[in-house]
């Protein structure tokens, strides 16, 4: 039997499963021997317990903050897609639009959430459209970028053949594309993410319809710091899963052809 | 565009008329083809290829050979003169069905070989029913009959390039250009596919006619009924030597009657080129 750690594959599991452990527990053991108090550090046993306590009440806050980050993440596929396919069927489109896109990307989105939520009554559809805003242009520039990344050999095939632009479009731009349009979906699910979050901590919206921010925002207020760190825990394990549901999706439509995917 | 009118001379160059030769498939008449930015890739040449030639243009780098393929597909026109398919004025008009084979094997990487072969056929509207067993046999010449349904890349350099011949043959032209479809791969290879390309176009028996670039002299004599040597800054044509020899076989390839050919194409080039190849 060869030892676990030297199988193929194995590594990357236990390895970062045995580092974080390792870390906890130096952790746990540091905030015991210190005895630093609870309300500035807590330790990580603190936290599980929280968790479990206060679950519920997390948990329908996760599902908000969950709500916003797929919506928008929806809207900014559907936008940035769109947009992209605009911005290729022709220079002057491109040329016109293209510095908006970017205008977009460089405006910090804390600076206009207080604008759009005063313009759209309705929080969801205030944050909906905060946490687009941030997820949109990586989907535009990448699938612009992948449409344009077509083989110019195949371009010349194509045309030999009399290959119509729809042809063009449908059998080599947008296979083409795709790898740069997963690389565009990795980056928007994670921001989708970060997007609703910033959106909430704008908006304070309380009540029912409070998300993880606004449990952040709350919690830091009553120096619960614990909850807090429960709240950043749920935050972060759903960046984790976001971005291997999208590693797992570019698995799944690549595997069999492009390098970025084979094993 | 394609100039109908003849260019103005002073001097009367030596005339080709367009001719109603039914056995002319590709006709260039004084063309000539200067890039934009002053570049002449190709000084005032004609060139006439018979229905069922195997041609090679070879020349150095430079010497305006691709050009002059890409014109013959019809992807860039002379900047004067004009050429001709079967009569027509248009690769499209003249009733030929061209193909052409590039440098490298171009396949889609998303899409399996028998996929690949079977394209041109799919962008022309084919359906399926008749096109898979074409594309199968197309497969088979190439001794592909069994990789339809790998990817291009579980397949060795040579073979990808099969699968690009594969594609082109699909389409059962009438002419096929070739663009130094070899020049990437290595010396045994290369030799392997050279045969077999001879053999396809012979079986063909005066239907297909190729036009082949390359700029390795011994792979143009092996290969060609006919060698077009290219000399380059400004490209034109040095040399039109027919080969006249029935067999192409490994023999042949390694006979001193292949290697005279060969020096005999050699000195025609240094000839022109005044002793030097590379002079900028």
């Amino acid at each position: 039997m060869t030892p676990i750690l030297k199988r193929p594959g194995a590594m990357k599991i236990v390895a970062p499963i045995a580092c974080g452990i390792f870390m906890f527990l130096a952790w746990e053991i540091l905030c015991r021997v210190t005895k630093v108090p609870i309300y500035l550090v807590p330790k990580p046993s603190d936290i599980i317990t929280t968790l479990w306590t206060d679950g519920p009440g997390l948990l329908r806050a996760l599902g908000v903050t969950l709500k916003i980050t797929f919506l928008a993440f929806f809207v900014a596929v559907v936008v940035g897609v769109t947009a992209a396919f605009l911005f290729v069927q022709s220079k002057l489109i491109e040329a016109s639009l293209f510095p908006y896109a970017i205008l977009l990307q460089v405006t910090p989105v804390v600076a206009i959430a207080p604008l759009i939520i005063i313009w759209f009554k309705d929080p969801t559809v205030a944050l909906v459209i905060c946490a687009t805003l941030v997820a949109l242009f990586p989907i535009i520039s990448n699938t612009v970028l992948g449409l344009r990344s077509v083989n110019p050999g195949l371009l010349n095939l194509f045309r030999l053949n009399g290959a119509t632009r729809w042809q063009t479009l449908v059998r080599l731009r947008i296979p083409s594309a795709l790898p740069y349009f997963f690389g565009g979906l990795r980056i928007s699910s994670g921001l989708a993410l970060i997007g609703a979050v910033v959106a909430e901590f704008v908006a304070g919206t309380g009540g029912t319809g409070a998300g993880l921010a606004y449990e952040i925002l709350q919690a830091g207020f009553q120096i619960n710091i614990p909850r807090l760190f429960a709240a950043l825990v749920l935050i972060s394990l759903t960046g984790i899963m976001l971005f291997l549901l999208m590693a797992w999706l570019a698995k799944l439509s690549l595997s069999h052809w492009h390098e970025s995917e084979l094993a | 565009m394609l100039m109908k009118a003849e260019p103005a001379m002073i001097e009367p160059a030596p005339v080709e008329r367009p001719t109603p030769d039914a056995d002319t498939v590709l006709y260039a008449n004084r063309i000539e083809k200067t890039y934009p930015n002053g570049t002449r890739a190709l000084d005032e040449m004609s060139l006439r290829v018979q229905r069922g030639d195997f041609i090679s243009l070879l020349g150095p780098s430079g010497c305006g050979k691709s050009t002059l393929l890409k014109m013959y597909a019809g992807l860039e026109a002379p900047s004067h003169g004009h050429l001709r398919w079967a009569g027509a004025d248009a690769p499209g008009k003249s009733g030929l069905k061209t193909a052409m084979v590039f440098q490298e094997a171009t396949l889609m990487p998303w899409a399996d070989v028998a996929t690949n072969v079977r394209l041109p056929l799919d962008l022309a509207g084919v359906p399926k029913a008749e096109s898979e067993p074409r594309v199968q046999r197309a497969l088979e010449q190439v001794g592909l009959g069994k990789f339809g349904k790998s990817y291009p890349r579980e397949l060795s350099g040579g073979m990808q390039m099969r699968v690009s011949i594969a594609r082109a043959l699909a389409t059962e032209p009438d002419v096929l250009l070739m663009d130094e479809p070899f020049g990437a791969l290595d010396e045994f290879t290369r030799n392997k596919l050279d045969a077999d390309l001879r053999g396809l176009w012979a079986q063909k028996q005066g239907k297909l006619t190729v036009v082949f670039v390359t700029h390795s002299i011994h792979e143009a004599v092996f290969l060609s009924s006919r060698v077009i040597m290219m000399a380059a800054r400004p490209g034109r044509i040095v040399a039109d030597l027919p080969i006249d020899e029935p067999v192409r076989d490994e023999e042949f390839r390694l006979s001193a009657r292949c290697a005279d050919h060969c020096r005999d194409l050699s000195i025609r080039l240094l000839a022109a080129s005044g002793g030097q190849l590379e002079h900028d």
